[in-house]
Order: structure tokens, then C-alpha cells, then sequence
């Protein structure tokens, strides 16, 4: 039987087309694009044809604005880092709870290691920003303001524009870390007051290993990497010029779809989560129901955990991922379950199933064939489900 | 994805002993729904001759913690409670051919949860231990608590003493930093309590100073030859070049030794190598040739030609 992958948010297929366009650059246009050769200005085309189509997917105005880098996360780390150095005179940063770890950790480590201080704005039951708190964090001392576009857990999108109108009020830059959204949402850049914005390659079917980040014209930049000219001194690194190829066609293939992502992958993603809560009970639907990624469904089913969920889901060809504790070594829940005060009987069991465009009305179906079995398997093994004739759980010390 | 064993991955898809056991006299509940992981074992004990005649679970928790339980029923089935006791959280690893460090705590659970059921059927209440702290070294699942411990009863100072006592930070090293930071701490709490001299606890400060490798097979740079006279030195030096005019004719060049003072050795280079770009190359080639060969540093420079 064919694999059901909803695995999307974590990373996407590279899309055949875009395998197609990277293969010459390997062995035939390998070049250097500093070169003074035709090996060269071959690749310097390629990756001037491919910014402009990464532009079109974003609307910026100019091809400058746009700064190749080797992951979402060093996107992340360069706008962050970048602001301290730019922004003489303030030394603190504004976030929120709920960004990825290549915001959080990095903002934690200047906490404790560079002096910055760090105010991390609250989200309420819906995972969305308090827009009071995020307000009253803003001041003459903020650098920046870093708000993702959107939650890579629960699909909750965020009002970046007003956030970013709020950030300049306070005289701050305002950074989005839109890995998750890109590809998914309409962005237009050019008429957007946000300063930064990051992105990777392999969340929108583009290889791993390349990521952009767009710093508006005008806004003051210091790099992460020195040792080279390459993207005007902002980036220095011999170009990735296969993976830019790639990430350019992706982009493409992305606007291509967009109307297709926010109809029939959205329509997917509903179906599957209506359909789920009709057939199983106690599934807790999380993120924010009006303002979400069309691809992200985050159900949190009580009194089980998710690992149990995905090895059995495994068994039958059904790949999604869970905020479990259980699988990522930590012995704490997703940070964003917990951020949105989800209880615990629920947030050890939330699985994400994030669709993308390859997806089909079969694997749905399959899902929905599978689900129901395999959570209430596990709930027959929880203590916590049906206490059965014995008495309520009740261990010594908890 | 974990690196669950066979027997791991069988007693969590088809789990024996799974349930509620309904007249069961002896019950343990550990874990809670907030930590990620419960348990409940329930126990038939026959209280003639204290065998445990049948055992179930319930658990809620990963793929591990079910299967741990499960062989955990699995193990104490047909033993005295005294003889079930006996039995450790290894045994319960060993039974499902070993967890990964990270999951160890599974198999703590099953053996706790064991204690919780016979103190419940003996009547006695049951103190808990459980782990402390989060996992320091994922190699040899050591946690905080199980440092921390160590360093106050042996009262250690060293992170070698810590990894011999603990095996943390012993195998892949990535921990180093986190179990520092807990000697550190503990180490400068003991000294406020005044239970360790203060200038023998353990400083963070001197343990960034990077460590030589130990050298496998010795250099001759490593090791000096005893000191040779003037004339030695230009023998050694003239042979080393002779071994290389062959590769300086080939490219048209050639060199002459001019003089020796101390470290520094006066070359004259022709032909070719005269005006060459590469003659810095050069230069450094030869040094490098003479330096291996006299056993220490020295310099080489190039004397312009017709000195």
C-alpha cells in the first residue's frame, strides 16, 4: 500500500521538477559564480533567474533585498543577531512563547550569555498572541520584535502586519520567521512594513540546505558569515548554486499552487479533522479555528500518548509527528501545547498532521480508517481511561 | 525515530498481560498523566505461599513504557513477592534485549511500580525514589540527581572522578558542559557549607583550556635529536637539497646553499625559480624538508641572486 505522508510541516518532498532543474549544476554548470569564465557567469545567471522567481513568490520590489542562506535557522540566527549590532543603544528583544527553538534557544543563549533581555509574549487557549503584553514589551530599548508568521504545531497564523506596525511605533525593527507559511499564504512584501523575514527551501519542496532571509531595502544588516564577497558582502560562501536553483523553481511551483493550497489541501485538512471527531471522542481539535495554515491539523486525543499514536500509525504506513514528550527525548511536552495552557491529559497525546499539495483524498480515507483502531487500543492500555471496577489511580506521590 | 529492539517493538504491539486485573490483592500506581508516563500493575498473589499467580497493567506512556510494563508482569509471574522484589530495572531491560539511555526510565517505572504493588499487598506504604532531574549523559542515562549524589557522598572535585563514578560524559562527551555546570554548583555549595576546602573545588575556568591530543606516533619534530655541530647541520642540510634539485630542475629552477646562522638558513634560488611566483612555495617546501630532517624549526631565506 502506498505511505500516507503528513509529515509536511516537518519537511516536504523535493518536488521532481525542482530535482530536474538543480542536475545540470552539479555536473555540467558546476562553476563558480565569482568566476571569470563562462563556467562562471553561467551560475551567476541561473542564480539571478532564481531570485527573481523566489521574489515573485514574496513581492519584493528589488532583488537585493533578498539574502540566500543555508537554513531557516540561520536566517533566524543572522535577523536576531544582525538587529543587536544595527540597532545601537537597545539591547532587548521581543518574542513570543511559542516560536521554533531557532528563535527561543538562540534568545535564551543572549539572555544569559550576551546580556540581552528577552520579553516572551504570552498566547492565549487558541495559541494566539496577546496583543496587549506584545504592546507593552515595545519600548525605546527593543532592537527587535520576532514574531513567526505562522506556528509550525498548530497552523495559528499571526497578524504580522499589525504586529510589525506596532514594532515601528517603538521605533524597532520587526522580523518573521515564516518558514511555515511561505508557500502556504499569499505574502506581498512590497507593501508590507515587516523589516525581516526568513524562509527554508525544504518546506516548500525545495532540497534541504538553503533558506533565504529577506531584509527590507534600507534596513541596516551585519553578517553572520564573513569571508567573501557573495551576496553583496551580506552572506559570504561560495553560492549553493544546485539548492538556489531549486528553491527558485520551488518558489514558482509554490505560487503555481497557491489557490490549490487554500482550496483542496484546506479541504483535505478539514475533512480529516471533522472526520476524526466524529469517530473518536475526547479529540481536542488545538490552534486557533479562524486563523490557521490551510495544511496544519493539531488533535490532541486524551488520556493517551503519542508516541504509542505514531508507532502504531507507522505500522500501517501513516507518517505525522506529535508534541509527545515521549519522542523527542525531553521529558517536557511540546512548549507550545503548554504555552496554550492545553491540560495534560491532552497534550502528551496531540498528533500534527500537516498536508501539502501531494496529498490525495485516499489518504484521508486511510486515516480515517486507521485512527479510530489505534487510539482506542491504546486507551485500553491507559490507566486513565475507564478506571474499570479497580479504584481511581492513585499513586503515592503525585 | 528510536532504536527500539525486536522484543521492545512485540510487547508493544501485542503487549501480554494488558488490562484490568480484577481480583488482583495487590495494586501499584506510579507515574502521573503530567509527567508523560503512569502505571498501574495489579497483582493476584496467593497468600499461602506468596506466589504471584497473575499480573496485568495498565499504562499510559510510549511505545517503551508499554512494552517495559508488559515484561515487567511477564517477569514476576509465577515468583514469590520476596523473589519478585529481587528483580531490577535491568532485569527488565535485559528482558526486552535493552532500551535506548533515553528510555531507561521505563524500565525504572516498571521496577517501582513492582515495589508500590507488593507494599500494597503487604500493607505497607511505599517511598518513593524516583529519578531526579533531567538526563545529563544519554549514553549511560545518568541524571542530574544521580550526579549530584556522587559528588556530594565522594565528595568529588575532578570531571574525571565524575565519569568514574558515574560513567557520565564517558563515551560521545557532548554532556561535558552540563555535568560542569553541575559540579560547579555543587561543589561551590559544599564549600558554603563547609564541607570542602574552597581551593580544591572544582573550576569551570580551567577546564576551557584546550587539550593537547596525545601524539600517536611521535614527529621528529617532537622530539629534538641531540645537538649537532655547525659542519652536521650543513651535511644534513645540503643532502636534503640535493634531494630536491631533482624536483627544482624539472621546473626549469634550481638552489644553491649560501650560509648558515643559528635557525636561519641562506639559500640562493636560480633558473626558473628566480622571479617565479610559486618561489614562496618553494621556500616553504624547503623549509619544511630541512626542519623535518634536523629535528627542530628553523627559517629558510631566499638571498637575491648574484649575492
Amino acid at each position: 500500500m502506498r505511505p500516507v505522508y503528513l509529515d509536511n510541516n516537518a519537511t516536504t518532498r523535493v518536488d521532481p521538477k525542482v530535482v530536474n532543474a538543480m542536475l545540470p549544476f552539479f555536473t555540467e554548470q558546476f562553476g563558480n559564480a565569482s568566476s571569470m569564465h563562462a563556467f562562471g557567469s553561467e551560475v551567476g545567471a541561473a542564480l539571478k533567474h532564481a531570485r527573481q522567481q523566489l521574489q515573485a513568490l514574496l513581492g519584493t520590489e528589488f532583488d537585493h533585498e533578498i539574502v540566500y542562506t543555508g537554513s531557516g535557522t540561520e536566517s533566524d540566527n543572522t535577523a536576531l543577531l544582525s538587529a543587536l549590532e544595527t540597532q545601537t543603544g537597545r539591547d532587548e528583544i521581543v518574542t513570543s512563547v511559542v516560536e521554533h527553538p531557532a528563535i527561543l534557544a538562540l534568545c535564551q543563549w543572549l539572555q544569559k550569555n550576551r546580556g540581552v533581555k528577552v520579553h516572551y509574549t504570552p498566547v492565549d487557549s487558541r495559541g494566539r498572541l496577546d496583543i496587549d503584553a506584545y504592546r507593552k514589551a515595545l519600548g525605546p530599548k527593543t532592537a527587535i520584535a520576532s514574531i513567526m508568521w505562522a506556528n509550525n504545531e498548530t497552523g495559528t497564523i499571526f497578524p504580522v502586519e499589525q504586529l510589525a506596525d506596532l514594532a515601528h511605533d517603538a521605533g524597532a525593527l520587526f522580523h518573521t520567521d515564516a518558514v511555515q507559511a511561505v508557500g502556504k499564504v499569499p505574502i506581498d512584501l512590497k507593501t508590507s512594513e515587516i523589516d525581516m523575514l526568513s524562509l527554508s527551501g525544504h518546506k516548500l519542496h525545495a532540497p534541504k540546505g538553503v533558506g533565504a532571509l529577506y531584509v527590507r531595502r534600507g534596513v541596516r544588516m551585519r553578517p553572520l558569515l564573513r569571508g567573501g564577497h557573495q551576496e553583496r558582502g551580506r552572506r559570504a560562501s561560495t553560492e549553493n548554486a544546485p539548492a538556489i536553483v531549486g528553491l527558485g523553481v520551488a518558489a514558482e511551483l509554490a505560487l503555481e499552487h497557491m489557490q490549490e493550497e487554500q482550496t483542496r489541501v484546506k479541504g483535505l485538512r478539514d475533512r480529516l479533522e471533522k472526520g476524526l471527531q466524529q469517530r473518536i471522542g475526547n479529540a481536542i481539535v488545538t490552534g486557533d479555528p479562524e486563523s490557521r495554515l490551510p495544511n496544519t491539523a493539531n488533535i490532541a486525543f486524551e488520556f493517551i500518548e503519542g508516541e504509542g499514536i505514531l508507532l502504531l500509525l507507522n505500522k500501517e504506513g501513516i507518517a505525522c509527528s506529535s508534541g509527545s514528550a515521549c519522542t523527542s527525548g525531553s521529558l517536557e511536552p511540546s512548549h507550545v501545547l503548554r504555552a496554550m495552557k492545553v491540560p495534560y491529559t491532552a497534550a502528551h497525546g496531540a498528533i500534527r498532521f500537516s498536508f501539502s499539495r501531494e496529498n490525495t483524498d485516499q489518504d484521508v480515507d486511510r486515516v480515517l480508517e486507521v485512527m479510530p483502531g489505534v487510539v482506542d487500543k491504546l486507551r485500553e492500555l491507559s490507566p486513565f481511561w475507564k478506571a474499570g471496577a479497580n479504584a481511581q489511580f492513585a499513586p503515592t506521590y503525585a | 525515530m528510536w532504536d527500539y529492539t525486536d522484543k521492545v517493538k512485540e510487547y508493544f504491539y501485542n503487549p501480554k498481560n494488558a488490562g484490568v486485573l480484577e481480583d488482583a490483592n495487590g495494586i501499584g500506581d506510579v507515574g502521573a498523566i503530567s509527567c508523560g508516563d503512569a502505571l498501574r500493575l495489579m497483582l493476584k498473589v496467593d497468600p499461602e505461599t506468596e506466589i504471584i499467580t497473575a499480573a496485568k497493567f495498565q499504562t499510559f506512556g510510549c511505545g517503551s513504557a508499554i512494552a517495559s510494563s508488559s515484561a515487567l508482569t511477564e517477569l514476576v509471574i509465577g515468583r514469590t513477592v520476596d523473589e519478585a522484589l529481587k528483580l531490577t530495572n535491568q532485569d527488565i531491560a535485559d528482558f526486552l534485549g535493552g532500551l535506548p539511555p533515553e528510555k531507561m526510565h521505563c524500565s525504572v517505572m516498571g521496577y517501582e511500580a513492582l515495589r508500590a504493588a507488593v507494599a500494597n499487598y503487604k500493607g505497607d506504604t511505599w517511598e518513593d525514589d524516583h529519578e531526579e532531574g533531567a538526563l545529563l549523559c544519554k549514553c549511560f542515562g545518568v541524571d542530574e540527581g544521580m550526579v549530584e549524589r556522587a559528588i556530594r557522598v565522594n565528595k568529588l572535585t575532578t570531571m574525571e572522578q565524575v565519569t568514574h563514578f558515574t560513567k557520565a560524559t564517558g563515551s560521545c562527551g557532548t554532556c561535558v558542559e552540563g555535568v560542569e555546570a553541575v559540579l560547579t554548583r555543587v561543589n561551590r555549595e559544599m564549600v558554603a557549607a563547609g564541607e570542602l576546602d574552597g581551593a580544591l573545588a572544582f573550576d569551570p575556568a580551567s577546564a576551557a583550556i584546550p587539550q593537547r591530543r596525545e601524539r600517536v606516533k611521535s614527529s621528529p619534530l617532537a622530539k629534538p635529536k641531540g645537538e649537532m655541530t655547525l659542519l652536521q647541520r650543513i651535511r644534513v642540510i645540503e643532502s636534503a637539497i640535493e634531494e630536491l634539485r631533482p624536483y627544482l630542475k624539472a621546473d626549469g629552477g634550481d638552489c644553491e646553499l649560501i650560509d648558515v646562522d643559528g635557525d636561519r638558513v641562506m639559500v640562493k634560488l636560480s633558473g626558473a625559480c628566480v622571479g617565479c611566483q610559486a618561489a614562496s612555495v618553494t621556500i616553504g617546501g624547503i623549509q619544511e624538508r630541512l626542519a623535518t630532517k634536523l629535528g627542530r624549526p628553523l627559517r629558510v631565506i631566499p638571498v637575491p641572486a648574484g649575492h
